[in-house]
Order: structure tokens, then C-alpha cells, then sequence
């Protein structure tokens, strides 16, 4: 071994981790905004739109994540061949992060959902006294308290999502699991890379929850 | 001003309201009072709309409020402002911002100008310098303070209180309750649910004595004080006072 461990090589691993927490980061602001979409949905009067949600949160969250990678990478190009007759050729990091980001936004849907559904009715009441409009409410005072209490969950999320990229090295994009496979086969050493692979999963996940539980902290100052 | 005809409101099995008929003119102050579960929130919450009726209707200056009809139904409510139990002034907003998003938000007011609004009726209630502090941060009575400016910055016509004190610590009670006399010398109509006889005997013109969703007795609040008519609010102001 020993020359595995090259600078070249170990930017390559840095690089291949940089697209990894990035794709994360993506998926998980995407998958917040389809997230809150999704909820209010949930949340509406309209059946129709509940139902569309209920369909939704249901489907990605019980069929398998690789599934769905490989669905929108090799299973919608060719769909869409039927349905328009000229071929289409998928980027694998753009289609990583939309499969990512429509997995995430079924699990933030009932995040937020719940976080909306457990801020005091009376902000509500209140808010209906005083003549405020309903997306005024929620873009002001209802969703800026559901989000400080889901917090914790939501990070726990963006963990799951920057192991989770990890599924992405399937449709051959170069993010870290993937580049620790590139390394292996080049040097016939899997054993190191994978090693390397893992020990830079964990620096992301451990400074993140490291850094969720300081912000909690200032926040928990400020109730 | 107010006029409330033939209101009934039922919860499940429970009767919280039976054809409920009374009438309020402007600038008077009228309290309900009874004991608990006699329909007094339920009443004060119709007048609002927070809480629909069954059956009846509530007039607003003459006019019938129907949600049927919503935008001028929402005129109307914003005509009234509405002191709550629990204040529920926004958690996420300071003192200041919680009197200003109403008027910036509803009313399409300036934000230099909602200020000068909020700032007039926090320094009327007291609270000026909490200006910039979290309703977390603030005690029951200056809660209640807060949420009784920030319903007046929508320069309501009538003011309807909840229980408003019934969440205080004792000592916190005084404070607000002669915030409230100020605004009923003012010349603010007034309906007020309280267990506070002292207030209701000495500001309230009238008081509305409820008893399992029916009005027992409505009276002038020296009469109905000194002389109750009904043996159930002779009763009920037995027990309460104690000599």
C-alpha cells in the first residue's frame, strides 16, 4: 500500500466527498420546498390534493431508494423515448439529486406536516382576529415555529441524505463512495479507499449533528 | 351596535348555547358572567365567528354578518379586535412586530407608519420599552398588555375580551383590568366574559348573567349586584362572595 495515499488521490476522494455533501445539501433544500408544498397540500380542505399528497409521500417512501435512482435514470429516459419519439440523455448528478430530493420531500412532508400541525392553535386564532391572510400566516409566523421544532428531525434527515448520495455511485456519478471505487480498482486495494470513504462519511455526519445541537442550543436560549 | 338573534350552538350532546338574544349599544360595557361551562367563551367567540353557530343570527351596526357573503364578512370582523385567555401573541415576533403585522399585512399600512401606531398604543398600555423583547420573555399581565395594543392597532369598534385575566398570577390581574377600564373610559364598546365580579360591578354598565347556555338575567351592573332578580344569580353570587 502506502502509495495509495497520494495528494492527487486524496483530492480525488475530497472531491468525490464535496459532491457527496453537495448533492446532499441540494436534496435536502429541493426536498424542503417540496416538502412544504406537499404538507399544505395535506393540510388542505380539497380531497383531491390530499390525496395526490397521501400518493405521493406513500410511494417514496415504501419502494426502495435504488430503485427510484435507477427508475429516473434508466427508466425515464426510455419513457419518455415512448411517449415523444426523440431520445434524451441523463446528466447522473442532476438525476442524483432529483431522485435524492422527490425521496427526501416524501419524508419532509410528514415533517412538516407534523411541525405545522404542533404550533398552538391559538397563533392561528389569533392571526383569524386580526384579519391576517392565511399564506401571510404561514410564511410569518406558523411556518417559521413549525421549522424550530422540527429542527432536530430535519437534520437527522440531511444525515440520512449524505449517506444516502452514496446510492448515486450506481448511475456513475463520481461522488465519494464511487470515487473510493475508482481508487480500489486502479490499485487492486479496496480495503484503504473504503476506509478513507468511511472515515470522511463520518467527519460530515458527526460536525453536522455537532453543529445542529449548538444551534438548538442558542435557540432553546431565545424560548 | 351588536345584536345577537335566536343564537344557538350545540357541541356534540352538549348544549353550550340556547337561543341566545341580547343587544349592545355603542360605548357601553358589558360583561358575561356565570359560572363555568355556562357558554359565556362560546358566546363571546360566536360574536366573533371564531366559533360558528348553529343557527341565528349576529348583527354588526345594523348589518347581519354572514360568511356567506366573505369579503364584506371580513370587513366586518376586522371591526372587532379580540383579547384572548391565553394572549396568544406570535412566539417568532418581538413585542413591536407583533402590533405591526396586522397593519402592515391587513390594513396596507407603511411600515413607518404602523410603527407610530404601535408604539402610541404600547406606550398607552404601558409597554413601550419592551418594544424589542419576546413575548417569552414578558409576564402574564404584560402579555396581556401586548395582545390588548396590538388588537387596538387595527382600530377596532368593539373590543371582545376572553377570560381575560383568568390566566394571571394575582397579582398581574389589576394591571390589565385597569388597562381595560381606561379603554371603556374612552368610550370603547366593550364585552368582556370575566370571573372578576369587582370588575364587573364598578366598569361594566351592564352584565349578561349565562347559566347552561341560556341568559338567566340581563341587568345593570349596580342592580344586578345589589338586587339579582333570578334565584339562580342570587344563588351563584352567594357563593362566590365571601363575607
Amino acid at each position: 500500500m502506502g502509495d495509495i495515499f497520494t495528494t492527487e488521490n486524496l483530492i480525488f476522494m475530497l472531491r468525490g466527498a464535496g459532491v457527496s455533501l453537495l448533492l446532499a445539501l441540494g436534496a435536502v433544500v429541493i426536498g424542503c420546498v417540496i416538502g412544504i408544498l406537499f404538507a399544505a397540500a395535506k393540510l388542505s380542505r380539497s380531497k383531491i390534493l390530499r390525496f395526490i399528497a397521501n400518493v405521493y409521500v406513500e410511494i417514496f417512501r415504501g419502494t426502495p431508494m435504488l430503485l427510484q435512482v435507477l427508475f429516473f435514470y434508466l427508466g425515464v429516459p426510455v419513457l419518455y423515448q415512448r411517449i415523444t419519439g426523440t431520445r434524451m440523455s441523463a446528466d447522473p448528478y442532476i438525476v442524483g439529486l432529483i431522485a435524492l430530493s422527490c425521496n427526501s420531500g416524501a419524508y419532509q412532508t410528514e415533517l412538516i406536516r407534523s411541525g405545522i400541525q404542533s404550533v398552538d392553535k391559538g397563533q392561528w386564532e389569533a392571526g383569524e382576529t386580526l384579519g391576517i391572510s392565511y399564506p401571510t400566516m404561514m410564511k410569518e409566523i406558523i411556518l417559521p415555529q413549525a421549522f424550530k421544532l422540527i429542527i432536530p428531525p430535519l437534520v437527522s434527515e440531511f444525515i440520512t441524505l449524505i449517506k444516502d448520495s452514496s446510492l448515486i455511485s450506481n448511475i456513475g456519478a463520481l461522488e465519494l463512495l464511487y470515487s473510493a471505487q475508482v481508487l480500489g480498482k486502479r490499485y487492486y486495494d479496496y480495503l484503504d479507499p473504503l476506509i478513507l470513504a468511511g472515515i470522511m462519511y463520518l467527519c460530515m455526519t458527526v460536525v453536522t449533528s455537532y453543529l445542529s445541537r449548538k444551534v438548538e442550543r442558542r435557540m432553546a436560549q431565545s424560548d | 351596535m351588536i345584536k345577537v338573534e335566536h343564537l344557538y350552538k350545540t357541541f356534540g350532546e352538549l348544549k353550550a348555547l340556547h337561543d341566545i338574544n341580547l343587544e349592545i349599544d355603542e360605548g357601553e360595557i358589558v360583561c358575561l358572567i356565570g359560572p363555568s361551562g355556562s357558554g359565556k367563551s362560546t358566546l363571546c367567540r360566536c360574536i366573533h365567528g371564531l366559533e360558528k353557530a348553529d343557527k341565528g343570527d349576529i348583527y354588526l351596526d345594523g348589518e347581519k354578518m354572514d360568511p356567506k357573503e366573505p369579503a364584506k364578512y371580513a370587513e366586518q370582523r376586522k371591526k372587532m379586535g379580540f383579547v384572548f385567555q391565553h394572549f396568544n401573541l406570535f412566539t417568532n415576533k418581538t413585542v413591536l412586530e407583533n402590533c405591526m403585522l396586522a397593519q402592515t399585512s391587513v390594513a396596507g399600512k407603511s411600515r413607518a407608519d404602523a410603527e407610530k401606531t404601535a408604539m402610541e398604543l404600547l406606550t398607552r398600555v404601558g409597554l413601550a420599552d419592551k418594544r424589542d423583547e419576546y413575548p417569552s420573555k414578558l409576564s402574564g399581565g404584560q402579555k396581556q398588555r401586548v395582545a390588548i395594543a396590538r388588537a387596538l392597532c387595527m382600530n377596532p369598534e368593539v373590543m371582545l375580551f376572553d377570560e381575560p385575566t383568568s390566566a394571571l398570577d394575582p397579582e398581574m390581574i389589576k394591571e390589565v383590568l385597569d388597562v381595560m377600564k381606561d379603554l371603556g373610559a374612552q368610550g370603547m364598546t366593550m364585552v368582556v366574559v370575566t370571573h372578576e365580579m369587582n370588575f364587573a360591578r364598578k366598569v361594566a354598565d351592564r352584565v349578561i348573567f349565562l347559566d347552561g347556555g341560556e341568559i338567566v338575567e340581563i341587568a345593570k351592573s349596580e342592580d344586578f349586584f345589589s338586587n339579582p332578580k333570578t334565584d339562580r344569580a342570587k344563588d351563584f353570587l352567594s357563593k362566590i362572595f365571601y363575607d
